[in-house]
Order: structure tokens, then C-alpha cells, then sequence
């Protein structure tokens, strides 16, 4: 099976005086469903940072979708987030642009046509139950529903890969619900891989997972 | 709103910027005009002691476009008007030669006193007047008025570039978030600072219309033409192509500078 990220003896952090990662070997098969649980401040979201080439690693390697992100090009990097779907807890969504623009911003980064990205764009607002939102702006929203918008973002362009970072952190029942049942549906329909970095695993999940833990630095397989 | 006011602040910026640099081109050409006025009214006298051909003081200097021979009639009449034509006509023979040079242009200073060197040392020439004084100080009235606008328009230009660069700092902040987040998706630089660079060259543009707008409004103005008039000069206040073109490219090229500091000042947000 491939391997969609592999990680030998990888080490993060902010400052040359204080690790927050600490040598770890990590491998991803493509297709998985992975969640990394952790206290507050173990690593958790610094680790999801790395995979997607926002912290470059202090020591070691990290291959995520057959990019190196030890020296990574711009170039190079910019390959690689096109193909992946990035949700954050805090949604990241541009303000001054519609939902609509705001779901297409992948599609047209990928070079969609306009009209194709539009008739995505349409499809995706149903699945994630904002059609009758259409044409409002962010701020419009309720948390939840900026959470959907950017969840809607991150399938748009139907990624390699998606990385949640506490993706219903903040968010009530319906929509924490609507938010685990487009990641299982893009794992299972789609293939496609799916790590979430979360505080507490869903128990009303239709997927087979794998669980990582992190603590003091190390991350641990959970049975 | 807050959007409007933001954009209008660069546009005025940048009108300001366009505006000082129309007004010290026509100072500029007023200058010129006003010398070229000057020099058909400015001339320097060489005595001689032998004639000298027109062709030969053109080569003197290339100063001189034009020489008249002053007649020592006048000079003559005025010794004694009861002497006899023959001895009158000796006299005319062994008075020296007044040549009255024109020149090409108004010379600065220091250009007419190389031509009184050079004429001087032309072996016949004997005596140069060249009015330096009255020169001098048309001259450095002419140099205190192009300074005074020069320096309007560098204050003019300082003031501007202050406002211009906290604009720069408003339009980061409101750039970052939404460059970073495409940044996140992978977006190619060029395409994270499109809009950027969209919404500065519109504004440019704008910029440049307005002035167009102005000037051609100024050129026009009865007022203006009167003032022209009166100082003797005719010149191009605004030339609807010409100088369009260059405040455009102005406009355009600061704007441009502007995003891409921006641009390069970017530090994405993670």
C-alpha cells in the first residue's frame, strides 16, 4: 500500500531550546483514517502544521505525498497544498469573499474553469446543507456553518489528502455530526486520507481508524 | 465605506504625487520659454581691432548664432560735425570694429564668462561688455524660481510618500489574512497578489484620469492663458498624450512598487 506520509526520527518546534516533537518515525498509508489525540499542548497541531510545510522539520525526514518538506521549494510546496485539504479549528475563511468564492478557491488554484468550479461549488453547498445560504459572506454565519463552508473547501477539489485540525472544536451536535460524516464519506468513497487532530474521538464512527497519541513529545499507536 | 476611503486615500496620494510633477514641467517649460524670450533680448558687444567675418565669430564660440556690426556713424556725429568727409572716412577706418553678438540661448554665468574668455583670446578682440550683471541676476531669478518649485514639489513628494507608505500598512493588514489563506491552498505568489496588484493599478488609473481631468481643465482656463500671455511666453500647459502617458506611467509604476513591497513583506500566517 502506498504511503502518503512517512516520517523517520522527526523532530519540530518553535525554538532551538524547546522540542515539541521529539524524534518520532510516522507512517500514513494512502486512504487511511487517522486521528492524533493529545492533551493541550502536546504536539498535536504542530505536528498537522509540518505535514502541511507551515513548520519545517528541526531533525529528521517528512515525506507527505512524495514531497521532501525538509528544503522544500516554494514551487514545490505550493504542488503539494493544492492536493491537499486543509481544515482549521478557527474555519480560515477569506471574510471579504461569498461562500461560494470561498469553496471555488481551491478549484481555481487547481486551474478548474469557472463554470466547472461553480457547478462543484453548487454540489458542495447542498452537501453540506448552506444552499440556501448562497451568496452570503462568512461573518453571516454561525460558527457551524463557517466550519461546513470550510469543510466544503477542503472537498472541493477532491484532495489526496485532508488534515483537520479539532475540526468541531467549537461546533454544535448537527454540525460536528455533518462535519464527521463528510470526512467518513470522503475516506470512503473517495479513498481519500483523512487525519484529524482532535481532543475526543466521535464514537459513532462507520470507519475503521487508526489512533495516535502524543505525549511528551513521542506519539504512540492506540489499540 | 471604510473601503472607499481606503482606495481614495492612494488615489489622492497619488494625484498629489502627479500633480507636483505636471506643475514642474511647466515651470520647467515656462523656463525654457521665458529663455529663449530672454536671449533675443540679450546680447554681448566685442570691440575689435580689425574686421572680423561673421563666419569667423561662429567659430569662436558655438554660442554665437548671429553678428551684427554695430555703425560708428553715430559715434562720429557725435566728435565733431565739422570735419571734412575725408578725414571723417580715415577716422571710420582706424575707430575699432563693434560687433553685437547674438546668442543661441540664455546662457548661465558661467557660460558667458567662458565665451568673454574665448573672445578675448581671439588676438584682435580687445574689449568684451557683456552686461554680466544684468545677466546674472535675470539669471539667478530665473534659477531661485525653478529652485522654490523644486523644492515645493519634493516636500510635496516626501508628504506623499509618508501617506502613501501608511497606506501600505493598511492595505498588509488587509492583504495578509487573505494571501496567507491562499497561500495555505497553494496558491502561486502571482496569483495571491493579483488582486493586489488589480486594485493598485485601478487605482493609478484613476489617479492619472483625474489629473488628466485637471490639467485639461487648467490648460484651458481663460485665467491661465492670460497669465502666459502677459509674461510673454506661449508654452504646452498639459499635452493630453504626451503628458498623460507620463503621469500614467508614473502612477502605474509607483503603484506597482507599492504592491510589491507588500507583496514582498508578506509573512504568511500559519
Amino acid at each position: 500500500m502506498d504511503k502518503v506520509i512517512m516520517a523517520k526520527n522527526l523532530s519540530l518546534s518553535y525554538s532551538k531550546d524547546e522540542t515539541i516533537i521529539n524524534e518520532i518515525d510516522l507512517s500514513i498509508n494512502s486512504g487511511s483514517f487517522v486521528f492524533i489525540t493529545g492533551a493541550s499542548g502536546s504536539g498535536k497541531s504542530t505536528l498537522l502544521k509540518s505535514l502541511y510545510g507551515a513548520l519545517k522539520p528541526q531533525q529528521g525526514s517528512l515525506v507527505v505525498g512524495g514531497v521532501e518538506l525538509n528544503n522544500v521549494k516554494r514551487s514545490k510546496l505550493n504542488f503539494l497544498r493544492k492536493h491537499l485539504g486543509i481544515v482549521f479549528q478557527d474555519y480560515k475563511l477569506v471574510k471579504e469573499w461569498s461562500i461560494e468564492k470561498n469553496i471555488m478557491l481551491p478549484l481555481l488554484i487547481n486551474g478548474y474553469v469557472k463554470d466547472v468550479a461553480l457547478a462543484q461549488v453548487d454540489k458542495l453547498l447542498k452537501h453540506v446543507k448552506l444552499n440556501h445560504q448562497a451568496g452570503r459572506y462568512p461573518k453571516e454565519l454561525s460558527g457551524g456553518e463557517q466550519q461546513r463552508v470550510a469543510m466544503a473547501r477542503a472537498l472541493s477539489h477532491n484532495p489526496i489528502l485532508i488534515l483537520a485540525d479539532e475540526p468541531t472544536g467549537n461546533l454544535d451536535e448537527y454540525s460536528a455530526n455533518l462535519i464527521w460524516n463528510l470526512l467518513e464519506g470522503a475516506n470512503d468513497q473517495l479513498n481519500t486520507t483523512v487525519i484529524v487532530v482532535t481532543h475526543s474521538i466521535p464514537h459513532n464512527l462507520n470507519v475503521d481508524y487508526r489512533h495516535l497519541h502524543i505525549e511528551y513529545g513521542r506519539i504512540r499507536e492506540v489499540n | 465605506m471604510k473601503s472607499i476611503r481606503n482606495h481614495l486615500s492612494l488615489i489622492v496620494a497619488l494625484f498629489s504625487i502627479l500633480f507636483s510633477i505636471q506643475v514642474f514641467m511647466i515651470v520647467e517649460r515656462s523656463i525654457d520659454a521665458y529663455k529663449v524670450n530672454l536671449s533675443t533680448n540679450y546680447s554681448v558687444i566685442a570691440v575689435s581691432q580689425t574686421r572680423i567675418t561673421e563666419n569667423n565669430f561662429l567659430n569662436i564660440n558655438k554660442l554665437i548664432k548671429k553678428v551684427d556690426e554695430l555703425s560708428p556713424d553715430a559715434v562720429i556725429r557725435r566728435l565733431n560735425s565739422d570735419m571734412k568727409s575725408k578725414n571723417i572716412e580715415l577716422l571710420k577706418l582706424s575707430l575699432p570694429k563693434f560687433y553685437k553678438l547674438h546668442l543661441a540661448y540664455y546662457p548661465s554665468p558661467e557660460e558667458v564668462v567662458s565665451l568673454r574668455k574665448t573672445l578675448l583670446n581671439t588676438s584682435s578682440i580687445t574689449k568684451v561688455e557683456d552686461f554680466s550683471h544684468n545677466h546674472d541676476s535675470t539669471y539667478k531669478l530665473l534659477l531661485l524660481f525653478k529652485k522654490v518649485v523644486s523644492v515645493f514639489a519634493i516636500v510635496v513628494l516626501i508628504v506623499t510618500i509618508l501617506l502613501i507608505f501608511k497606506e501600505l500598512k493598511i492595505w498588509q493588514y488587509k492583504h495578509n489574512e487573505r494571501m496567507s489563506i491562499m497561500g495555505l491552498f497553494g496558491a502561486a505568489t502571482w496569483l495571491r497578489s493579483a488582486v493586489l496588484f488589480r486594485l493598485s493599478i485601478v487605482d493609478a488609473i484613476l489617479a492619472s484620469l483625474f489629473a488628466f481631468i485637471s490639467f485639461s481643465y487648467i490648460a484651458s482656463s481663460p485665467w491661465v492663458l492670460q497669465q502666459f500671455i502677459d509674461i510673454g511666453i506661449e508654452i504646452v500647459i498639459f499635452n493630453p498624450v504626451f503628458d498623460f502617458l507620463v503621469l500614467l506611467g508614473v502612477s502605474i509604476a509607483i503603484s506597482i512598487v507599492l504592491a510589491s513591497l507588500i507583496v514582498l513583506g508578506h509573512k504568511e500566517e500559519v
